[in-house]
């Protein structure tokens, strides 16, 4: 191509590289292998907000400004759920993997790519209702400290609640939401006991990994923002992590059928995307 | 201008209907993918994927995420995820959050398709109560895709196909009841 007809758009293309590299080897944050589209919005979200004409300018100021980073993570990482979100997830759970999981004396569930909670908490109740709680050990990781904070925190605004409310009902729920937290000043705070089988972790899907072994992993709409390649990576570190016949459940729109690790897993309950791990 | 390669479809408020009168008129032959965003709540899946599955030519559905994206299909944005197009030609979805108080919002789909197909993309902004569409209709036309509004005076809903036409002068206002002969006309 002639160096001097190049476009804004294949420029840009450039930058994004190039900072995502920078971001990688000043700060150890891997986005390199995301899934281009939604990336390139978020990114252009955060140099916009920033007040900065180009991604190199982004570029500039991360490299020198380690307080840049947290504040681009949050673009890049932080998603806002619903606790029960997606009830009928959380109804099969109930329904068709609880009763598995009552065989083993003792159980560990890793919620990966945890964010701010919400996900992990619906889990921790589920099983207290089912009274697997106190049998069960539970993981949250996710590769943004804040979100990690603000999941060991458990506190959500009110105005939230009766979302989750509806959403435990419709899941099946054996008891009632408001029995789990305490308002004040607008907020619900999740009771402290939820959290006392939890273990909060930095963990990434894309550098680090496997650490335990586990009977059951709920990873939902965490791999969309990975390309191909990076999905592999994340699913053949849950099948490494599964113990045999572990489950992994992932969100609504999201298929093992694109992965090289397809023929490891079986459909446990299709419609739900649970996954059973499928021995040779 | 490169041929078109795919079809960008955006609607709201009085979508259903629109579609109907559209949607179902292309043959089962039409060589193009046509992605389509209608603004619904929440909740149920697969809704509008199975009532226009069983008036249209085409295989209709709710994509997966990286789904390659397929000639003769259409494909409907799932609720509450953004639906976006890879440069590899398959989707990817998003539970990012709203954007025009929407998910999925066709401002998002325009603009990533844009960069996906640049001038070998269609876009059409059909009737709607909100400005969805119109920065994402010009993402398009800047990259040289062909922009198509439905014609303010035939649409059910006129203040987003008016939007449109405020930010892209340049697209081609098309009465509803033509707007498949067009698709197919410029599909080639």
């Amino acid at each position: 191509m002639d160096a001097e007809q190049m476009d804004g758009e294949q420029i840009e293309d450039i930058e994004i590289r190039l900072l995502l590299e920078a971001l990688f080897r000043r700060y150890h944050y891997d986005f390199r292998n995301y899934a281009q589209a939604s990336l390139k919005r978020r990114l252009r979200q955060a140099r916009d907000q920033m007040g900065l004409p180009t991604f190199s300018a982004l570029q500039d100021r991360l490299l020198r400004d380690p307080a840049t980073v947290s504040r681009l993570l949050d673009f890049l990482t932080v998603q806002v759920s619903e606790l029960f979100r997606d009830p009928a997830y959380f109804r099969a759970i109930r329904e068709k993997v609880v009763p598995h999981l009552r065989t083993y004396p003792s159980l560990k569930v890793w919620i990966a790519g945890c964010s701010s909670g919400e996900e992990l908490y619906s889990f921790v109740i589920l099983f207290r209702e089912e009274g697997l709680e106190e049998r069960t050990l539970f993981y949250a990781t996710d590769i943004n400290q804040d979100a990690l904070d603000a999941a060991a925190r458990g506190i959500y605004p009110l105005d939230r609640i009766r979302t989750f409310t509806e959403n435990h009902q419709f899941s099946g729920g054996k008891s009632s939401l408001s029995d789990y937290y305490s308002t004040a000043y607008g907020h619900a705070a999740f009771d402290k006991s939820l959290r006392e089988r939890v273990v909060f972790s930095d963990h990434s899907l894309v550098t680090d990994a496997v650490f335990a072994e586990m009977h059951l992993i709920s990873c939902r709409n965490v791999m969309i923002y990975f390309d191909r390649g990076l999905q592999d990576r994340a699913v053949g570190l849950f099948r490494g992590s599964l113990a045999r016949k572990g489950f992994l459940g992932l969100g609504a729109k999201e298929s093992l059928r694109f992965s090289q690790y397809a023929g490891s897993f079986g459909e446990f309950v299709r419609e739900e995307k649970i996954y059973q791990r499928r021995d040779p | 201008m490169t041929r078109p390669r795919a079809v960008v479809i955006g609607a709201s408020a009085g979508a259903v209907q629109a579609l109907s009168r559209l949607l179902p008129i292309l043959p089962g032959d039409y060589p193009l993918p046509v992605l389509v965003v209608v603004h619904v709540p929440p909740g149920r899946r697969n809704v509008l994927a199975s009532l226009f599955a069983a008036k249209c030519n085409l295989e209709v559905r709710e994509p997966d995420d990286k789904e390659p994206i397929a000639p003769g299909t259409i494909l409907f944005a799932p609720p509450d995820y953004h639906m976006l197009v890879e440069t590899d030609r398959t989707v990817s979805l998003s539970v990012e959050g709203p954007v025009q108080f929407s998910r999925p919002s066709i401002d998002v789909l325009f603009e990533s398709a844009a960069d996906a197909y640049g001038s070998g993309l269609v876009g059409a902004v059909l009737t709607g109560a909100n400005h969805d569409g119109a920065e994402g209709l010009r993402a398009l036309f800047e990259a040289g895709g062909t922009a198509l509004v439905e014609d303010p005076a035939s649409a059910a809903y006129p203040v987003m196909p008016r939007a449109a036409l405020a930010f892209v002068p340049g697209a081609e206002s098309v009465p509803l009841d033509a707007l498949a002969k067009r698709l197919l006309d410029l599909a080639g």
